[in-house]
C-alpha cells in the first residue's frame, strides 16, 4: 500500500455540509408545494417542472462546456433549483417552448453572464420569469388553460384589486390549502410554509429575510387598513400574505444566497425593502402582483447593503 | 403641430441652459495639468505593470515631467530607446540603462528534487510558504504553483509540468519585476541581458550546507567553491555555502560551468566548453595563473 | 450556560479516542533536539557547545530580550551538535542535540511527589521564577508566561481565567491534567492569583468534560481553595481562544488590536501552563516536559504521554502505531494544528497533541465556487467577513484587507470549516493577516523615527 504524507494549512476537518446538499434541501423543501400543485392543477405541473429543470441543466451544461470551455458544474444541483423555481413562477397551462425560453434567459443571462453560481446579482429564476412576463404577457397570465372549469381567468390578487371580489368574500382556508388561480408554486400557502420551516430547521436559510418580508407586508397592510377599520384590519394583511407569490417569494426567491445580503442586519433591511415595494405595487401599481419586481429591485440594492451593513467587529460597541 | 414645436423648444432651451451650467462648473473646477504629462504617457507602453516602481504609467509620466533629474527613472518595458526619446522631449538627460531579464534560480526539477510529502491545499506559493517548507525537502527551491506566472503581465513565464519549475521566455520578459515580488522564496533575479539571450547563472538559492543540500536535491549548489576558483574575473562569490555569479563581472567565459559537480550552474543559448580530460586539468590551471601573472 | 457572543461552530469533539487513557510517563529518549525558538519572540541564545556535558534541567538557551523564554535541557548527557535541523514543518531551526547518559538532575530541583501548597513569595519573586523556568503558553500559542503575568503600569488585573476549555477536537492533555493533577493545578492557580494580585480566579471548562468539572469542584471544596470557581461553558469552538474565553467568562470583549486582554482586567492562563507554574515555583523545576496527546481514529493505540521536550515525533508515533496509507500528522488539533512533514522533528513546548488523520480524513474536499451563503460570516467569532478577506488576500489587496480588519483574525478556521464549497478561506486570510500585520509594524517603526 502506498504511504503518503499529506500537508495542508489548517483547518484539517470540515463540517458535513456541502453545496449539493444545500441545493438538495431546497429542492426537497419545494416538494410539498409541488405536490399541492399537482393535486390542484393536474399532471401538467410535473411536465412543466421537468421541462424547466431539464432545460436549465442542459443550458448550464452547454454554456459551460462549449462557450466557456471550462469545468461543468451541473452536479452541484443549483440548476435544478433554478429550474424548479422558474417552473413555480409559471402558470400550469403555459406552452412548453416558453418554458425553454425562460430557462435559457434564467441560466444564460441571469446566471452564466455574471460568472455562474454565486456570482449572479439577480435571482436567475426571477430573471427568467420577469423576461417571460414582459415578453409573453398573455400566456403568462392565463390561468385557465390547464383547468378548463376554472371560475375565472384572473388570480385572487387581480380580482380583489379590480374590486371584483371583496376582501370579506375571500375564502382564506382555500388560499391556505391550495387554490386554482396562480402560478404553479404559489397556490398552496401551507405547503410553502412547511418547506420554509424545513429550510430553517436545516439551517439552509436564516429567519431574517422571510420574517422581514412578510412582517413588513403585514404591517404595511395593517396601516393601509386602519382608515377602513373593522374586519379589514385582519383581512387585508392576511390576504396579502396568503395570496399571490408572497410566501414563495419571501421563503424561496428572496433568500437566494448570491443575490441577498451577507449579514443579518443587511437581510432585515433587504426584507423590509421587498415588503414595502411589493405592497406599493400590489395596492397602487399597474400589476396585481409585485413580489418578483420587488425582489429584483432589492437584488440590485444588495451590493450597497453589503457595503454598509458589515458584521459587528468583535470588541467594538 | 403646436405640441411638436413646444417639445422642440423646451428641449432646446433645456439643453442650452444645461450646457451653460456645465461650462461654468467645468471652468470653476478646472485643474491645471502639465500637458506634457499626457504626451509622455502616450510614449510609455501603457502596460501599467509597475516595473518602474510607480503605481502605473500615469504616475511614472508625472514623475518624469516633474522631477529635475530623471536619470534614475527607467521603464523596463519600453527600454532605453524610448526613455531616450522621452528625455529628449522633456529636455532632460536620460540615464544609461542596461537591459535586464528575469532569471529563475532553481534547478530542482521533479527528478532531481523528489517530493517528500503531498501538498493538499490551495495552489499558491504564498499559501504554501505561509505555513511550511513545501512538498520537497528544500526550503529554498521553487514551490511550483506559479505565483510568478500569475503575476506576469507579458506571458513570459511558463510552468513546465515535466520539471515542476517555472521557465522564463527571455524574448517576452520586460524585466518589470512583478515576478520578483511575487516569488515568496526570492528565486527570481533581474540579471543583465546578454545578446542572443545568453546567460550563465547559479540555479540554486540554498544556503544550507552541502551535505544538507545534496540530501534533498541533486541539482543544488553545495558551496564547494570550484567555480569560484575557476573564474578569472572574480565574478563568483561564495556566501553561506552558496555560489553567486555577479552578472556585471561575468564575461560568459563558461569556465565555471564544467567545474560544477552538481550542474547547478546553468548555461543558456551557448555551447558548453568541451570537456577537457582530467589529466589535462592542472595544465589549464597553470595557464590561468600565467595569464594572471602577465 | 455561558459562551462567547458571536460566531463559532460545533465540530464533533472526537475526544473519546484518548480521554480515558491515563497519563503515562514516556521512557527517556536516547537523543533529543532542542529548538532555540519555542516561544513567540526572539530566539534564545544557546549556552552550550558541542562536547559539553549537561544535566537535566540545566539552562541551555538564554532568553534574548523581554518577550523570549529560557530553554532547559530535558535530559542529561553530552551535546553532540548545535546546528540547524528541520522542525516539524521542515524549516531549519537552530537546535541543540543532546545524547542521553543516565538521568542526572541539576541540584535544587525537588523531584518528590509530595504536594507543596504553601507559597509566601511576592508577585515579583513568582514572576522571576516563572521567567527563569522558561514557561510559555502550553495551549499552543507559546507566548512567554512571565510577560503575561507582568501587568503593565496603570493597568489592574481583576480576574484570573484558567483555560481548561480544550475546544480543539481530539486533544485531551488538559483534560487528563485536570483529572489527575487537580491539586497541583489548583495550587498553581493560587500562585498565579498571588502573581497578578487578584482575589478571584475562574477555571473555564466546557460541558463536554463533566467529570473534570465535578472533580475540580470536589477538590476545591475538600482542600478549601478560596476564590477559585469552576465555570462550565457551553461547548462551542473556538471557546479556548483567549478573547472568546474572556468574553464567555466575564461578558466583556477585548477591544480590537493593539488592545490586550488586560485592558478588560483579565489574565488568561492554560491548565497545563498553570501546572508548569506550580512546578517552577514550588519545586524549582524548569519546563522540560509536558503532557502530549497522541490520537487518531486509525492509530493502533492512543496515549496521553508525559514526555520530555526534544523527543522525536517518530518515537511517539512508533508507540502509537501509524496506519499505512494516507496520513496527515498534526502538531495540535485538527482545527488549528500545523502539519508535521518531518518525523525526525522534536516535540516542542507548544505541542499539546499529535493528531493523526488517516485515509479520507487526510484529504481535503474539492473546491467549488463561492455561493455567498454567508455561513462564514455567521461562523466568524471575530465579526469579520471571511469570504471577502479571503478574496482580498488572494488578489493581494493588502490595504483593503487591512480596512476590513484582517489583523483581527485569530486563524481559528471556523470559516473554512463551515464553507459548503470547501473554499480555502482561512488559508488566504492568514496570508493577508501576516502581510497586514507586517505593514502595520513597518508603519509604526517609521513613525517612531
Amino acid at each position: 500500500m502506498q504511504t503518503r504524507l499529506f500537508a495542508a494549512p489548517s483547518p484539517h476537518i470540515h463540517g458535513a455540509e456541502r453545496t449539493q446538499q444545500i441545493m438538495g434541501d431546497v429542492v426537497l423543501a419545494l416538494v410539498p408545494a409541488l405536490a399541492v400543485s399537482v393535486y390542484v392543477l393536474g399532471w401538467r405541473v410535473l411536465m412543466i417542472s421537468a421541462i424547466a429543470i431539464a432545460s436549465c441543466m442542459l443550458f448550464e451544461y452547454l454554456i459551460q462546456r462549449f462557450l466557456l470551455k471550462g469545468r461543468t458544474t451541473i452536479g452541484d444541483l443549483s440548476a435544478v433549483v433554478t429550474g424548479l423555481l422558474l417552473a413555480f413562477n409559471l402558470p400550469a397551462g403555459i406552452p412548453w417552448w416558453i418554458v425553454v425560453i425562460g430557462a435559457l434567459v434564467a441560466i444564460g443571462i441571469g446566471k452564466m453572464t455574471f460568472g455562474g453560481l454565486g456570482c449572479n446579482p439577480f435571482n436567475p429564476a426571477l430573471t427568467g420569469r420577469i423576461f417571460l412576463l414582459i415578453a409573453y404577457p398573455v400566456q403568462m397570465t392565463d390561468w385557465t388553460t390547464a383547468v378548463p372549469d376554472a371560475i375565472s381567468g384572473s388570480t385572487m390578487l387581480a380580482n380583489v384589486k379590480a374590486g371584483a371580489v371583496a376582501l370579506s368574500e375571500v375564502d382564506y382556508l382555500t388560499l391556505l390549502g391550495g387554490h386554482m388561480n396562480g402560478s404553479m408554486g404559489e397556490i398552496g400557502a401551507l405547503a410553502l410554509i412547511l418547506g420554509g420551516v424545513y429550510l430553517l430547521w436545516r439551517g439552509v436559510i436564516s429567519w431574517h429575510i422571510p420574517v422581514a418580508v412578510l412582517g413588513t407586508m403585514a404591517l404595511f397592510g395593517l396601516c393601509v387598513a386602519i382608515p377602513e377599520g373593522g374586519a379589514t384590519l385582519w383581512q387585508l394583511p392576511l390576504f396579502h400574505l396568503l395570496a399571490g407569490g408572497a410566501l414563495l417569494g419571501a421563503i424561496f426567491m428572496a433568500t437566494d444566497y448570491s443575490s441577498s445580503p451577507m449579514t443579518h442586519k443587511g437581510m432585515i433591511i433587504y426584507g423590509v425593502g421587498i415588503g414595502i415595494i411589493t405592497m406599493v405595487i400590489r395596492l397602487w401599481g399597474a400589476y396585481p402582483e409585485g413580489m418578483s419586481f420587488a425582489i429584483f429591485i432589492m437584488n440590485a440594492v444588495t451590493p450597497l447593503i453589503n457595503k454598509y451593513c458589515r458584521p459587528k467587529r468583535f470588541g467594538t460597541k | 403641430m403646436n405640441e411638436l414645436l413646444l417639445t422642440v423648444l423646451t428641449l432646446s432651451v433645456l439643453g442650452a441652459v444645461l450646457a451653460v451650467i456645465l461650462y461654468f462648473v467645468a471652468q470653476k473646477f478646472k485643474v491645471y495639468e502639465d500637458p506634457r504629462i499626457d504626451e509622455v504617457e502616450k510614449m510609455l507602453p501603457g502596460a501599467n505593470c509597475g516595473g518602474c516602481g510607480f503605481a502605473g504609467c500615469r504616475a511614472m509620466s508625472e514623475a518624469l515631467v516633474n522631477r529635475d533629474n530623471i536619470a534614475s527613472l527607467n521603464c523596463p518595458v519600453a527600454g532605453g530607446e524610448t526613455m531616450k526619446s522621452i528625455a529628449e522631449f522633456l529636455g532632460k538627460a536620460a540615464g544609461a540603462q542596461t537591459p535586464k531579464v528575469a532569471t529563475m534560480r532553481c534547478g530542482g526539477t521533479c527528478a532531481k528534487r523528489p517530493k517528500v510529502n503531498t501538498y493538499n491545499g490551495p495552489k499558491s506559493c504564498a499559501v504554501v510558504n505561509s505555513f511550511y517548507i513545501g512538498d520537497t525537502g528544500c526550503a529554498y527551491g521553487c514551490i511550483g504553483y506559479g505565483d510568478c506566472v500569475a503575476a506576469c503581465k507579458f506571458d513570459a513565464l511558463k510552468l513546465n509540468p515535466e520539471t515542476g519549475l517555472v521557465e522564463v521566455d527571455a524574448d517576452k520578459c520586460t524585466a518589470c519585476g512583478a515576478c520578483v515580488k511575487a516569488c515568496p522564496k526570492a528565486l527570481i533575479e533581474l540579471r543583465k541581458k546578454w545578446p542572443k539571450n545568453r546567460a550563465i547563472y547559479v540555479a540554486c538559492r540554498s544556503k544550507n550546507r552541502g551535505a544538507v543540500v545534496a540530501k534533498v536535491c541533486k541539482a543544488g549548489c553545495i558551496g564547494c567553491g570550484k567555480c569560484a576558483k575557476a573564474c578569472q574575473f572574480e565574478a563568483i562569490t561564495i556566501d553561506s555555502y552558496l555560489a553567486y555569479i555577479d552578472p556585471d563581472k561575468c564575461k560568459l567565459c563558461r569556465k565555471c560551468v564544467n567545474e560544477c559537480p552538481t550542474g547547478a550552474i546553468h548555461i543558456e543559448n551557448m555551447e558548453r566548453l568541451p570537456k577537457e580530460p582530467k589529466v589535462v586539468a592542472p595544465k589549464a590551471e597553470v595557464k590561468v595563473e600565467t595569464a594572471k601573472n602577465e | 450556560m455561558r459562551t462567547f457572543p458571536i460566531g463559532g461552530i460545533h465540530p464533533h469533539d472526537n475526544k473519546e479516542w484518548s480521554k480515558d487513557k491515563a497519563i503515562e510517563r514516556l521512557e527517556l529518549p536516547d537523543q533529543v533536539a532542542i529548538t532555540m525558538i519555542q516561544h513567540i519572540g526572539a530566539p534564545s541564545t544557546p549556552l552550550v557547545q558541542k562536547g559539553d556535558k549537561v544535566l537535566t534541567g540545566q539552562l541551555i538557551g538564554q532568553a534574548v530580550g523581554f518577550v523570549s523564554a529560557n530553554i532547559h535541557s530535558p535530559i542529561s548527557g553530552t551535546v553532540t551538535a548545535v546546528d540547524g535541523y528541520a522542525n516539524g514543518q521542515g524549516q531549519r531551526r537552530l537546535m541543540v542535540v543532546i545524547k542521553r547518559e543516565g538521568d542526572e538532575w541539576v541540584e535544587g530541583i525537588d523531584r518528590s511527589a509530595e504536594h507543596k501548597r504553601e507559597c509566601t513569595l511576592s508577585s515579583e519573586e513568582i514572576i522571576a521564577k516563572v521567567k527563569e523556568a522558561g514557561i510559555v503558553g502550553l495551549g499552543g500559542a507559546q507566548f512567554p508566561t512571565h510577560v503575561k503575568l507582568s501587568i503593565p503600569d496603570g493597568m489592574k488585573a481583576e480576574v484570573l481565567i484558567i483555560n481548561g476549555v480544550e475546544c480543539e477536537p481530539y486533544l485531551t492533555s488538559d483534560y487528563r491534567n485536570m483529572l489527575e493533577r487537580a491539586e497541583e493545578l489548583l495550587t498553581g492557580v493560587e500562585i498565579l492569583m498571588r502573581a497578578v494580585n487578584v482575589e478571584r480566579a475562574v477555571i473555564g471548562v466546557e460541558n463536554n468534560k463533566p467529570d473534570a468539572i465535578a472533580h475540580l469542584r470536589e477538590v476545591i471544596a475538600r482542600d478549601n481553595y478560596r476564590g477559585i470557581e469552576v465555570m462550565p461553558l457551553k461547548m462551542r469552538y473556538p471557546q479556548g481562544g483567549e478573547k472568546q474565553l474572556i468574553a464567555a467568562v466575564t461578558g466583556r470583549q477585548v477591544p480590537p488590536p493593539p488592545a490586550l486582554p488586560i485592558s478588560v482586567g483579565a489574565v488568561v492562563c492554560n491548565v497545563s501552563t498553570t501546572i508548569a507554574v506550580y512546578e517552577a515555583v514550588q519545586k524549582n523545576k524548569p519546563l522540560i516536559e509536558r503532557v502530549v496527546t497522541v490520537t487518531g481514529k486509525e492509530l493502533k493505540s492512543t496515549h496521553n504521554f508525559l514526555a520530555r521536550f526534544g523527543t522525536p515525533v517518530s518515537t511517539l508515533l512508533d508507540i502509537a502505531g501509524l496506519p499505512e496509507g494516507d496520513n496527515k500528522l498534526l502538531n495540535g488539533g485538527p482545527m488549528m494544528g500545523r502539519c508535521i512533514v518531518d518525523l525526525t522533528a522534536p516535540l516542542i513546548k507548544g505541542c499539546s497533541g499529535i493528531t493523526v488523520l488517516s485515509g479520507k480524513d487526510a484529504v481535503r474536499g474539492q473546491e467549488l465556487s463561492c455561493i455567498k451563503c454567508a455561513k462564514c460570516v455567521e461562523a466568524c467569532p471575530m465579526g469579520l467577513e471571511p469570504y471577502l478577506l479571503s478574496k482580498l488576500g488572494k488578489m493581494q489587496k493588502w490595504d483593503a484587507a487591512e480596512e476590513h480588519n484582517a489583523a483581527d483574525c485569530i486563524e481559528c478556521g471556523c470559516c473554512s470549516y463551515t464553507c459548503p464549497s470547501y473554499l480555502p478561506l482561512v488559508d488566504y486570510i492568514r496570508l493577508a493577516k501576516q502581510t497586514v500585520a507586517a505593514n502595520i509594524r513597518a508603519r509604526a517603526a517609521a513613525n517612531k523615527k
